[in-house]
């Protein structure tokens, strides 16, 4: 069968880089450019929050009974909580904290979970059975009956938070690079590789790997959002984050306290969770769309 | 003195195990059956063969990608091991040239596989690669561009490139060309031949090309359901084909000279299509389609016949005692 | 003389593709007529598959857009007709065979299933009303047209049960469903061992022989080409460069490009030199000026700017060259 490639003829020699291509496809997708610009603005907030809060103090120590319970106003844009503190200013230091968890998770939980994966997936036989195995077993955990059981041996704080969740969030990526592998395994240029005589670590991790970055971006993306949230429903059942430190799940839970008329204590911490959950979902939609055109062709 | 056959196969088989729909043992698939042949070091030796002839399972182990059931595979005299050692003897550029380079690698990268499996330093690598390139006659920028920029044609280059790279004895062509247009295989076809002037290789030419075989391979063995059926010198086989197979085969050649087709044999086209492996038929496994077939054929499957010097067939009607001659 | 059933007049084509726009194809004019077998023959990317689409109406327009000629099927202008009524003709009287057998069928239906859904869906569109079983009389009818045995056993297997040549005669019995006059068959045989590829060919000439049919195949084949066709039109970058009878043409091959070609075929008495042709498809979005071909041409002079004119060569048998036109002078 010839090259039916309707680009061969058609598409100019004038060139773009294939990055220059990949902004070009990536700007013209209104979800990826949205989801995309809400997770740089959240994580900017993040890392400037002590320039950016109108009142930095508030994220420690401090206590200003005079205001407390003020609704959005001016001076304080969400309110201010029970304790006077400036919710706003509490929320862009809270960010920071639901960042750090999921970088640490992720940063955990993918590398861990992709060579598992790539070793299970390729080489089969008793590895991949011990490794899937294993696997099988940490899915049927739920994460939160976990968290609960790490926190409750160990003392409620982030980094036992942040284990927690870890420890099983690596087993999706396992699976997800385990049947990519799979299906890589058997293509040609797996086989041309180990007919050059590459190496095995260089078959999985030159050759299977790059094929993988786009599920795993797509999927990271997702998962962002995701460990986010449980991260805020640990601190809201007081497992993670302990005050005074910022945390939106810990300011959604103590707000809760004083709903419906002091609205603004926990709506609004609670809407900052959806916001970064919805930046990461759509980036990681739009990622998606953009990988599958590339699949297409 | 001779020197041994830079490749040597002898009574290579290899059987499979089918499955059935849930996984359980269906029987055996003989996909491979009894092959032989040699390739002295700078031929071009063709193995012509349709579907389910057992051409592709032949070349992965020969490569050592797949595990012979029985038969030995030598390399100048010497029985192959699997491994590294093969790697850097055979290599083999692939037909479909758009799945066998990796789409997310550049081609410099994916042409230095090889090269840095030998563990050459990095500047070496860089200045072999653009030697390669060279060699095969793309420009030295093409190093940087994926193989989605590049046409058919031109990746099959850079995977000739590539096969050069580990500096191979021997060169299995899988179909390299059936993916192109004529034009441009003529142009691979040429730099092939140029290369194995300049280099000194030896190829392994599989195709079901028969005009392509006749001008490229020296030598050729045609298979038939895992079995060869006819081998011998190209000239030899083509101006006299001996086996009914053979012949049926150039009968239904598309050609497009008048020459061509007053040298074809004349037989009709046969009917039927090629049986399942899975399902071999008795005796001689072409006897369900034969235009000539007679009694031993079903029952008995036959030795090779010696017809020349280097021609050989198997099939009964060639035997002294037979008393049915082919018609020209 | 047959009546030409579809008729190509000076179709223009043009594509736009991130803001740059493709030329395509470049006055294409070729006619099709009942009970013969017509080859439209090119290599990869010189605009064969995109006439066939254009012809059955498959290209979306945007990207696509006829600038100009006409398709004429039966005497109508496919291009000057409405949606609906070009809806149906496709599939009914002009109905594609598909390239890959193998990729074409559904995998989870079976052939009957799949033959009788297209019944189906063109009597609704006709308004016209068939059981079940009569229109399974006319699946098993049509699957003994192309040389099934057991058509009733055919219909109820799934593709994946079926050969490559029995997928591929599914395939062209899919397409005489319904009172075709006029197939168009996409590289009929090529993904087939040459031995089966050739009972399709003989399959499809006995088609046209007996139904009458007219049947336009596309292919990158030639020697397909000389072994089947009764016409055949060559064609590059988007330009039919030489027409003609199929004997008269192979004998005797007039435009460079055809020349080249059947040089670049191996041929069977062993005696082919392999050279290729110089070059590469021009850009289609700048194409040159007059004769698409003269930048590869060995015999190109400046006069090759200019379009080349159309001259007959010997009976049916056209070209389109400068040279041949400096020959005529």
């Amino acid at each position: 069968m010839a090259d039916q490639t309707l680009q061969a003829p058609f598409v100019a020699p004038a060139r773009l880089t294939t990055g220059q291509q990949n902004w070009r496809r990536f700007s013209s997708n209104p979800t990826a450019v949205i989801g995309a610009a809400i997770v740089v603005l959240v994580v900017l907030a993040a890392i400037f929050a002590p320039y950016l809060a109108p009142y930095p103090t508030h994220a420690g120590e401090i206590v200003n009974f005079r205001a407390r319970h003020h609704p959005p106003s001016l001076q304080y844009w969400f309110g201010t909580d029970d304790v006077g503190r400036d919710i706003f200013s509490r929320v862009l230091f809270g960010y920071r904290v639901s960042l750090i968890l999921a970088i640490v998770v992720l940063g955990i939980a993918v590398p861990l979970g992709t060579t598992l994966g790539l070793l299970a997936g390729y080489f089969g036989g008793w590895i991949e059975i011990i490794i899937m195995r294993l696997t099988d077993i940490a899915l049927g955990i739920p994460p939160l009956v976990m968290a609960l059981a790490v926190s409750s041996i160990l003392s409620p704080n982030l980094i036992n938070a942040m284990l927690a969740i870890s420890i099983l969030w690596w087993t999706w990526h396992t699976r997800l690079i385990y049947s990519i592998t799979r299906t890589l395994r058997g293509q040609e240029f797996v086989e041309a590789a180990r007919t050059l005589g590459a190496s095995p670590f260089h078959i999985l991790f030159r050759e299977i790997l790059p094929n993988c970055v786009s599920a795993i971006s797509v999927k990271v993306s997702l998962d962002a959002g995701f460990v986010i949230l449980i991260g805020a429903t640990l601190s809201f059942l007081g497992l993670g984050v302990q005050p005074p430190t910022p945390d939106l799940g810990t300011m959604v839970a103590s707000g809760a306290n004083f709903l419906p008329d002091n609205w603004w204590e926990s709506i609004l911490p609670g809407f900052a969770i959806l916001f970064v959950t919805l930046g990461f979902n759509l980036l990681g939609d739009g990622l998606r769309d953009l990988f599958d055109v590339e699949e297409v062709r | 003195m001779s020197a041994p056959p830079l490749l040597e196969v002898i009574g290579l088989s290899k059987n499979f195990r089918a499955r059935g729909a849930f996984g359980q043992r269906a029987g055996e698939v003989k996909a491979v059956r009894g092959v032989s042949f040699a390739i002295a070091s700078g031929e071009v030796f063709g193995l012509a063969g349709e579907s389910g002839s057992g051409k592709s399972t032949i070349a992965r182990m020969i490569l050592g990608l797949t595990a012979p059931s029985a038969g030995a595979i030598m390399i100048e005299g010497v029985e192959a091991s699997p491994g590294a050692s093969r790697a850097r003897a055979i290599q083999m550029v692939f037909q479909n040239p758009g799945s066998s380079l990796n789409p997310r690698r550049s081609i410099g990268q994916s042409i230095a596989v090889p090269l840095e499996a030998a563990r050459r330093r990095r500047v070496a690598v860089a200045a072999r690669v653009d030697e390669l390139l060279k060699m095969v006659q793309l420009p030295a920028d093409f190093a940087e561009r994926y193989p989605h920029e590049l046409s058919g044609g031109q990746k099959q280059r850079v995977a000739i490139a590539r096969a050069l790279a580990a500096e191979p004895r021997l060169i299995l062509l899988d179909e390299p060309t059936s993916a192109l247009d004529v034009s441009v295989q003529a142009k691979i076809i040429e730099l092939l031949q140029e290369l194995g002037r300049t280099l000194g290789l030896t190829f392994l030419f599989i195709s079901h090309d028969l005009s392509l075989m006749r001008n490229f391979a020296s030598r050729v063995g045609v298979l038939y359901l895992g079995q060869i059926a006819e081998i011998g010198e190209t000239t030899a086989l083509f101006a006299s084909p001996a086996h009914p197979y053979t012949r049926s085969l150039l009968a239904s050649v598309p050609v497009i000279t008048a020459e061509e087709e007053a040298m074809r044999p004349n037989v009709p086209i046969i009917e039927g299509e090629v049986p399942s492996p899975a399902n071999l038929p008795a005796g001689c496994s072409f006897h369900t389609r034969c235009p000539n077939v007679f009694a031993p054929c079903d029952a008995i499957d036959p030795d090779f016949t010696v017809i020349a010097a280097d021609h050989r067939a198997r099939c009964h009607l060639l035997r002294p005692e037979a008393d049915t001659t082919l018609p020209r | 003389m047959s009546a030409t059933l579809l008729s190509l007049r000076d179709l223009s084509l043009e594509f736009s593709l991130f803001g740059r726009r493709a030329y395509v194809l470049n006055r294409v004019s070729l006619d099709v007529p009942e009970a013969r077998h017509v080859a439209l023959v090119g290599e990869s990317g010189c605009g064969k598959s995109v006439t066939m689409r254009a012809i059955m109406g498959l290209l979306r327009s945007p990207p696509a857009r006829i600038t100009g000629g006409e398709i004429l099927f039966d005497g109508r202008d496919l291009l000057t007709m409405s949606a609906p009524e070009r809806e149906a003709l496709r599939g009914v009287a002009m109905s594609m065979v598909f390239q890959d057998p193998m990729t074409s069928l559904n995998p989870v239906f079976s052939v009957g299933d799949q033959m009788g859904s297209i019944l189906k869906y063109a009597d609704r569109r006709l308004g016209r009303a068939r059981s079940k079983a009569e229109r399974m009389t006319r699946v098993y009818e049509v699957l003994r047209q192309v040389r099934m045995p057991d058509p009733e056993r055919i219909a109820l297997a799934y593709p994946f049960m079926l050969s490559g040549g029995m997928r591929q005669r599914v395939l062209i019995a899919m397409a005489l469903l319904n009172e075709t006059r006029l197939l168009i068959a996409d590289e009929p045989g090529t993904a087939l061992d040459v031995t089966t590829q050739a009972q399709i060919l003989k399959l499809l000439q006995d088609l046209v022989a007996e139904r009458h049919l007219a049947l336009l195949m596309i292919t990158h084949n030639l020697g397909v080409v000389r072994a089947s066709a009764n016409y055949v039109y060559v064609m590059y970058a988007g330009s039919v460069v030489e027409h003609g009878p199929t004997a008269a043409l192979f004998a005797n091959p007039r435009h460079p490009y055809t020349r080249a070609l059947i040089d670049c075929v191996p041929k069977l008495s062993g005696r082919t030199t392999f050279r290729g042709i110089e070059g590469t498809l021009p850009d289609y979005a700048a194409p040159p000026p007059g004769c698409r071909f003269a930048p590869r041409c060995p015999h190109a002079t400046s006069v090759c700017a200019t379009p080349p004119p159309d001259l007959a060569v010997g009976g049916a048998h056209g070209v389109s060259c400068w040279l041949e036109a400096e020959k005529a002078a």
